[in-house]
């Protein structure tokens, strides 16, 4: 059975992804399962989605703990402990990132045995725009590194998850797909099938006998105010806005009235000032702010310093 | 017969065009918003017929669904979770209306605290309410079980409503291959409702069980609501024998997957029991004598059905995804009374209660379950009942604490 794991952020098209790649391996002539996996739905928050694809019925469910393939969109994710991009990573997984960075870096940063590969199709994403292509560009490199879908496997597949998005979707889909599934030509079959559990011998679950605890404890009471701050659900951004106070009217209500999070404050001199650990970066402050004073940079270029 | 990948909201919705519903009273909820968004857009490209009316809230959608079953109309609706309970006050009233539909429930777990994650005390809370119940492991299963559901409650023998249940997530937003039968197929199965007498009019009202009455008269009509419901397991099981005829696909009252010969048993709802059956799958090529038994109709409970099944066994394991505090696991009860007196019950029937708000149990604790009832079985005795939980997840739950900061000083000793 292939198990594949695809991480990404709301918004990316890893659902997509996942049903892409699904019926792909259903037109090839595998059982499939794919799903989603996410909490209260938010663009920018981590999701995962997840395919099976078998040549018997599948009977497993649910997240796969040790996936054969974990695709992972957008790289910050990594060290964001909500995400569990590495969860059951083994020397049996291959991990394949879209990334500024090379495997090599990877490499050294993960100390992971299995082989590690980036996502060469992807270039610089600044227009958020561009973003669900990433899922596209997944699905294909998944298929490609998989060896056993055929590329018109891969367009059928993106033409009917597709379909209700117009003939020029497809087409910038389907050529993001293409460029993947080519660029990993040499790699095809390197993720293998094959992972099975047994029950000759197993990893007894570390069971314990919940204790009692007194309900002072065992409430589901928050007891200190501000426990939302604890949580930079800033590192959710993928783009930045940035004010020009030059151009700001010093209007003091737009951008902090529309700002859905509360992450932008007006000061005595009534300029904004936003507060980067906790900005998802939906850029509606951009969008808003009547004398266009505030841009969207790319996050990982603002955060090297690079302005546009 | 067209094989597609569907999830278990979008086999629910496909079941509900194929049996040519007539009203679609709906409210929306996480995980079941798929099913009326489906029905809602086919509806409005005309590519099916009926209604769809958005109401005001879950009671609101129960009381319409009642009424306009009364009326002798074949209806649909959905819900889950909270908004079942929030319906449950028409849940018991309309089933006492004696008029069918089918209500599907995607089952999530109950707040507080809130997750949006399955488990069965949702479906299980309407238990007593009169509805039917049958619950899904495939999303195959939900587009047959709605289609059966239909027949059921519409037998004239029975004419009760009918709840059909997935689980959210692993069904709901699950895709696998389902076979979606051909219209002919399904208006030969499920021909357009007869209602006969079911006839409620606005414009010419007559009294829908609204009179007061005294003890007599109430329980004649609960005692017969009871046998009607009774009466439903004969008829299920000659529907199944249909079904089978008709799609060539069996969905028995009670699921029993390699265990004709089994010393030892699973017992499991819904759509986890499919992770026990690759556990079985597992078990068996260690040489384990394992098997799994699976109720797919759990109101009427069949429990003669159950008794046949699990008789004989060395050790059963039933494992609840629900829990009602201060008991227990609700199917473990349910067996266990149904298994009292029984010369050739088993001798240890031990309880796990896991898979609460979506939590996994993964293949290595359906072994270790597997040990654990046969070395129960072994010393003769059996043993206590288990919540599944780990060390892991106990951490995992001590960094919320600390975030949400507790009372650290209970917690310092035993962390």
């Amino acid at each position: 059975m292939f198990r594949i794991r695809f991480h990404g952020r709301g918004g990316q098209g890893m659902k997509t992804a996942s049903r892409i790649l699904g019926t792909a391996f259903f037109l090839e002539g595998y059982e499939v399962q794919d799903a989603p996996r996410y909490g209260a739905e938010r663009r920018g928050a981590p999701i995962f989605a997840f395919v099976r694809a078998d040549r018997r019925p599948i009977q497993e469910r649910g997240i796969i703990r040790q996936a054969d393939l974990v695709v992972v969109a957008d790289d910050s994710l990594v060290p964001v402990p909500a995400a569990d991009v590495l969860a059951g990573c083994d020397a049996n997984t291959v991990l394949l990132i879209n990334s500024f960075q090379s495997a090599e870096v990877w490499r050294q940063r993960l100390n992971l045995q299995g082989p590690i590969l980036t996502l060469p199709a992807m270039e610089d994403v600044e227009d958020r725009a561009e973003l669900p292509y990433v899922g596209a560009a997944c699905a294909g490199a998944a298929a490609g590194l998989s060896g056993v879908i055929g590329q018109t496997s891969l367009e059928q597949a993106i033409a009917e998850e597709l379909g209700h998005l117009g003939a020029a979707v497809i087409a910038a889909n389907l050529e993001r797909a293409s460029n993947a599934f080519q660029s990993l030509s040499e790699q095809a079959g390197l993720v293998k099938p094959g992972r099975t559990f047994s029950a000759e011998g197993w990893q007894t679950p570390d069971w314990i006998e919940l204790p009692f605890e007194q309900a002072d404890v065992s409430a589901p009471a928050i007891h200190a105010g501000l426990t939302s701050e604890a949580i930079k659900t800033g590192a959710w951004r993928t783009m930045r806005p940035l004010v020009d106070y030059a151009r700001c009217n010093r209007c003091w209500w737009v951008c902090s009235t529309f700002c859905p999070d509360g992450a932008i404050r007006v000061d005595e001199e009534r300029y904004p000032q936003i507060d980067y650990d906790h900005c998802k970066g939906c850029l509606i402050c951009v969008a808003q702010c009547p004398p266009h004073a505030i841009s969207a940079v790319a996050e990982h270029l603002a955060a090297e310093g690079v302005e546009s | 017969m067209k094989r597609r990948l569907l999830t278990g909201n979008g086999a629910a919705a496909w079941a509900a065009r194929l049996a040519g519903v007539d009203y679609v009273p709906a409210f929306p909820i996480t995980p079941q918003t798929e099913i009326i968004e489906s029905l809602a857009n086919w509806i409005d490209r005309g590519e099916m017929p009926g209604r769809l009316v958005t109401l005001e809230s879950e009671h609101s959608m129960l009381t319409a669904a009642g009424a306009a079953a009364a009326t002798g109309v074949r209806v649909f609706s959905a819900t889950s979770s909270q908004g079942l309970l929030y319906a449950m006050e028409m849940l018991y009233t309309v089933s006492g209306w004696r008029a069918p539909f089918v209500l599907v429930n995607v089952s999530r777990g109950l707040s507080s605290p809130i997750t949006l994650e399955p488990d069965h005390n949702d479906i299980l809370a309407a238990r007593d309410s009169g509805f039917l119940q049958i619950h899904c492991a495939t999303c195959q299963e939900v587009l047959d079980s709605v289609l059966l559901a239909y027949r059921l409650g519409e037998d004239n023998r029975v004419r009760l409503p009918v709840l059909v249940n997935m689980d959210g997530f692993y069904l709901s937003f699950t895709r696998e291959p389902v076979e979606v039968p051909e219209a002919e197929a399904v208006a030969a199965f499920l021909p357009s409702f007869q209602a006969g007498e079911i006839r409620f009019r606005a414009s010419a009202p007559e009294s829908q069980a609204v009179a007061v009455l005294g003890g007599g008269p109430y329980s004649y009509f609960r005692y017969e609501t009871h046998l009607a419901a009774r009466i439903a397991i004969q008829v299920y099981d000659e529907l199944a024998d249909v079904f089978e005829q008709s799609f060539g696909r069996r969905h028995a009252a009670v699921e029993c997957y390699r265990c004709e010969d089994a010393d030892y048993l699973f017992v499991m709802i819904g759509s986890f029991a499919t992770k026990a059956r690759a556990a079985v799958d597992s078990l068996r090529e260690a040489g384990w004598s394992i098997g799994l038994l699976r109720p797919r109709l759990f109101r009427p409970f069949p429990e003669a059905q159950v008794r046949r099944l699990l008789a004989g066994r060395r050790a059963v394991a039933v494992i609840d995804q629900n829990l009602s505090f201060g008991a227990g696991g609700v199917l473990y009860a349910e067996l266990a009374a149904a298994l009292y007196g029984e010369k050739a019950a088993p001798p240890v029937l031990a309880s796990f209660v896991g898979g609460l708000g979506g939590r996994d149990i993964p293949p290595e604790e359906f072994y270790e379950i597997a040990r654990l009832i046969r070395d129960a079985a072994e010393r003769g005795e059996t043993p206590p009942p288990r919540l599944l939980y780990t060390e892991a997840e106990l951490r995992e739950t001590r960094k919320l604490q600390a975030i949400a900061k507790v009372e650290r000083a209970g917690l310092g000793a035993k962390s």
